[in-house]
């Protein structure tokens, strides 16, 4: 059959159809002698090697955590929606173990401050902190979160900065960011847990 | 479309009941002395054809020698609208009616302007600071506030 010369596309459909009888006789050829074992044959081996993997303590807590961080509700003003769309199908937070935003503080452990905070607000933000879980870990989102933002010179009622109230481990300028933005400062909090020291050698052998 | 009502006609109209009441009127707005306003505010909101029974908003401004509020009411039965304000003089202490009895939804309004102002509400159930906390120095939205 010849390829008509008045074709619509870069491919006619007799071209793909060439290409793909020639997939199909190359693997027709090479798999006549070929038999692929079965990949269970670890279900012969020894049982101390199924069921011993050698890692450490640390890196196995830091997986643990870093890897299913649950977010509180703390969203006082307009970064919220950038940090709803990036929870949404199109972002997609839940790729990073993340979906859930938790009503309660206790049941979280990241805090991501998106939006302006004021000093009326501050207190309650504070005792949300501290209702929160050890470990805990806070993202400041956008210019107001990390700076007070175009409020920080001349207002008389905004908090220069959540660093001022509670201890912020990433920084995410923007204003808002972009949820891509979002998503790269929760890796490198991610990064960050991953160097966590959990266990102080020194404190336990004194014991 | 709501019809802004003029407000020189309605000072004719608050004039015959309560004379010496108005400052001064213009097509869009009037200004009423601020001993009389809950006179004119009542008169405003009960007398038939004009039934302003809606407080859209208060708001108040600061032109340093005096504080001017300004109340937008409606009726929602006739559909117009007017623009009354009044003016209070003193700085150190202002003071001026609550509307609260009229109009239920001067209550927070009130207190804001309280709150950035400094304008006091006489009358008012609950007058303290909304925005800031207790213990705040100044009110912000004045001019001389630094």
């Amino acid at each position: 059959m010849e390829i008509d010369s008045g074709r619509k596309y870069i491919y006619s459909d007799i071209e793909l159809d060439r290409k793909e009888g020639q997939i199909i006789e190359e693997l027709k050829a090479s798999s006549q002698e070929v038999v692929i074992p079965d990949p269970d044959e670890w279900l012969e081996e020894e049982g101390l090697k199924q069921n011993i993997i050698l890692t450490t303590v640390d890196w196995f807590i830091n997986w643990g955590r870093r890897s299913s961080l649950w977010p509180a509700i703390c969203f006082p003003a307009c970064c919220a929606f950038e940090l709803i769309a990036a929870n949404g199908p199109r972002f997609d937070l839940a790729r990073f173990g993340m979906e859930i935003l938790r009503a309660s503080p206790r049941q979280a452990d990241l805090m991501i401050t998106a939006g302006t905070l004021t000093w009326k607000m501050a207190p309650n933000v504070r005792r949300i902190y501290n209702q929160m879980a050890e470990p805990k870990w806070v993202i400041a989102m956008g210019a107001c979160a990390i700076s007070g933002g175009i409020f920080a010179s001349a207002s008389y009622a905004v908090v220069p900065g959540y660093n001022h109230i509670i201890p912020v481990d990433v920084y995410v300028p923007g204003c808002p960011p972009r949820p891509e933005a979002l998503i790269y400062g929760i890796q490198m909090l991610q990064k960050k847990i991953a160097k966590r020291r959990n266990l102080d050698i020194g404190k336990l052998s004194r014991r | 479309m709501t019809v802004a009502l003029s407000g020189k006609e309605i000072a004719n109209q608050i004039l015959e009941k309560f004379p010496d009441s108005i400052i001064e009127s213009s097509e869009k707005d009037l200004v009423v002395k601020s001993e009389s306003l809950l006179d004119v505010a009542t008169f405003l909101k009960e007398t038939p054809g004009l039934d302003f029974n809606y407080l859209n908003y208060i708001t108040a401004v600061d032109y340093y020698d005096h504080f001017e509020v300004v109340y937008m009411l409606s009726s929602l039965e006739h559909n117009h609208s007017l623009v009354i304000k009044t003016r209070c003089y003193d700085r150190e202490n202002p003071v001026l009616p609550s509307v609260v009895g009229l109009w239920q939804g001067a209550d927070f309004q009130e207190r804001e302007i309280y709150d950035l102002m400094g304008i006091r509400f006489e009358g008012h159930p609950n007058m303290k600071r909304i925005f800031l906390w207790e213990g705040f120095q100044g009110h912000p939205l004045r001019k001389d506030f630094m």
